[in-house]
């Protein structure tokens, strides 16, 4: 692999950076270009040690005779001959795997740095000291964590596993080359930019949109590649039928696409600025905003999810799908629903009234689908039931199926307009989030990396499936103490806002009720903190796994104490 | 931009909203036609027909 022309691309575009720096119009933007600059000058640098600048690989000179150059040029013909042929048979097609065990480190990386981030800024609202001025305190922080968890560490997740899943059901090697590795790469420079963007203040102050919009369009340039690298390859399978999971990603990757430049659309102050203003305002703008915002929750968190739980129950459980037929009506139903449950999080503004009850019906309608995709993949283990005894990592898939199961039970509740006026602006929304992040996107992800790191590594096993049940156990913990405490929380804090004494003014000042909160907040910190442990105990199995050790075991579901003979 | 929005806000909940409602009529119609399990279960069993 020689990559010149790629090396040359990024010099340039480090170049280009270095330029932005100097002519920026704005002190963020100038920050935000050197950041820019400097990783962008790593990459070059990275990448031309690996360029071989060995004699015979060098551009011949004039003076070397012509017969050398058209010898090559046979050898480069019989070498792509070679590969036809190779190509031609249909004997075992040569995945593209490469890509996704990056995509799998990536995964475990961001899921730490997401995890480790999301315990500080627990802490930094139990003890306000926490909070670092100007970089680290909490307003910027909060971005960091919820960009790392979902884009960084669920993105990654998504893109690997999607990547994996359609070679295989497909049965065809990824379209495009390289351009797969451009997918991975472009998407690591967003996530980067993104983040020490947070961090320098540079906002949209759009929840889980806010890079500014110079990130925005990078990140459309890389969609738009993942989109094409995806569908090319679904264009050249060799399986008639497109199995239900890429059905899924599919949906994942063309509404993102939608969703993000249609709430993205702004217009910059200047090309050389980090600000720019949203092409919509007031309450057309939060309403773009919020039918943004769940949608990412309907379509990352959930579809692209849901893609990851119909290839790899199945494949763990080694079982097909309970049922395949209510795959495909559980697929239409949510995504025609999905789409119009955004203005549930605007109860009770300016928006009109019709549409707030469009949004809370919508959302109600969504139990079914929801909960027939529940059904459906913890079937699947019917009749297998007592695999979840010796093999933790399909009990990881299936809590993260039961935690589908009630967050998309709880939400619909919180939509309905009387119960929003209670939970609506409390922790219970937090609390909510997490149960479905943490619990359903988490566990699912972390079922993927566990099945997938013995197979891309070509292990006979994982090192250790004790650990997983520890980190199973751990992140169970966590998240169970994570949501009760944000139900108490929660519920009180509403109940303290709305509680009116006999002379009609409110009993408690705002103030009160953060002091009683305190508690609570650090038990959500100890919560969160069980689950990066658990996080923890995935990175030290994965590292193990990939460097090829086993670690000597008693197998699971065996009793800790045989009775004597 | 008032009427413009109007007419979209009455396309989406007449003929925009018959329209999607019969789709997925059709699908489910679709999947559950007679016939369709054997086909549904020879998708189903792609994912374990490799490693």
């Amino acid at each position: 692999m020689r990559y010149t022309t790629e090396t040359m691309l990024v010099g340039l575009a480090a170049f280009l950076a270095l330029l932005g720096a100097g002519f920026a119009a704005d002190v963020p933007f100038r920050e935000h270009a050197y950041v820019l600059f400097v990783v962008l000058a790593i990459t070059t640098i990275v990448m031309m040690r690996r360029i071989d600048f060995s004699g015979d690989k060098m551009i011949p000179l004039r003076a070397d005779t012509p017969g050398d150059r058209t010898g090559g040029r046979v050898v480069a013909r019989s070498e792509t001959a070679v590969n036809t042929a190779s190509a031609g048979s249909t004997a075992s097609i040569a995945y593209m795997d490469d890509v996704v065990r990056y995509g799998v480190i990536a995964t475990v990386f961001w899921g730490i740095v997401g995890f480790l981030v999301g315990v500080v800024i627990a802490s930094q609202l139990a003890w306000p000291d926490l909070n670092i001025q100007p970089w680290f305190n909490f307003g910027r922080m909060r971005p960091l964590h919820t960009s790392a968890v979902i884009f960084a560490f669920g993105g990654n997740a998504l893109i690997a596993t999607s990547f994996y899943v359609v070679q295989r059901t497909c049965r065809a090697r990824l379209w495009g080359g390289n351009l797969a590795w451009f997918v991975f790469w472009g998407y690591q420079l967003f996530i980067v930019m993104a983040a020490t963007g947070y961090l320098l203040g540079i906002t949209e102050g759009r929840e889980y949109a806010e890079p500014e919009w110079y990130v925005d369009l990078w990140l459309t340039v890389v969609w738009v590649a993942y989109l094409a690298v995806f569908l090319g390859t679904l264009v050249r399978r060799k399986e008639p039928h497109i199995y239900v999971a890429n059905w899924f990603y599919l949906a994942f990757i063309v509404t993102i696409a939608m969703l993000h430049v249609v709430n993205n659309l702004s217009l910059p102050v200047s090309f050389v600025g980090a600000k720019s203003y949203s092409a919509f305002s007031g309450v057309q703008d939060a309403l773009t905003q919020w039918w943004y915002g769940h949608n990412a929750v309907g379509f990352f968190l959930t579809a692209g999810f849901l893609g990851m739980m119909y290839y790899f129950i199945p494949k763990q459980a080694n079982r097909p799908v309970y049922s395949y037929r209510l795959s495909i009506i559980h697929f239409w139903a949510l995504i025609f629903l999905y789409i119009w449950a955004g203005p549930h999080h605007l109860h009770y503004t300016a928006l009109p009234d019709w549409a707030q009850t469009l949004g809370m019906v919508f959302s109600i309608m969504l139990w079914m689908p929801s909960w027939g995709g529940m059904i459906n993949g913890l079937m699947t283990l019917s009749g297998a039931w007592d695999k979840l005894r010796t093999d933790p990592v399909l009990r990881m898939m299936v809590i993260s199926v039961a935690f589908y199961g009630m967050s998309t039970f709880e939400g619909p509740m919180m939509s309905i307009k009387s119960v929003n006026s209670l939970s609506h602006y409390t922790d219970w929304t937090i609390g909510h989030v997490h149960s479905g992040a943490l619990g359903w996107v988490g566990m699912i992800s972390f079922g993927a990396v566990y099945h997938l790191t013995p197979k891309l590594w070509g292990r006979e096993r994982l090192y250790s499936l004790r650990l997983v049940n520890w980190h199973f156990w751990l992140a169970t913990l966590g998240i169970v103490v994570y949501a009760a405490v944000m139900w108490v929380s929660g519920i009180m804090q509403g109940l303290m806002w709305r509680e009116y004494g006999d002379d009609g003014y409110l009993v408690y000042s705002f103030a009160e009720t953060v002091a009683a909160m305190h508690p609570y907040y650090v038990l959500r910190m100890l919560g969160g903190a069980m689950f990066l442990a658990g996080a923890l105990i995935m990175a030290f199995n994965v590292y193990k796994t990939i460097r090829g050790d086993v670690r000597r075991e008693v197998p699971m579901g065996t009793p800790a104490l045989q009775p004597a003979e | 931009m008032e009427p413009d929005y109007h007419a979209m806000r009455a396309f989406a909940d007449t003929w925009g909203l018959l329209a999607m409602a019969l789709f997925f009529l059709c699908v489910v119609g679709f999947v559950l036609r007679p016939g369709a399990r054997r086909s549904a279960d020879e998708a189903a069993a792609i994912p374990l027909k490799e490693d």
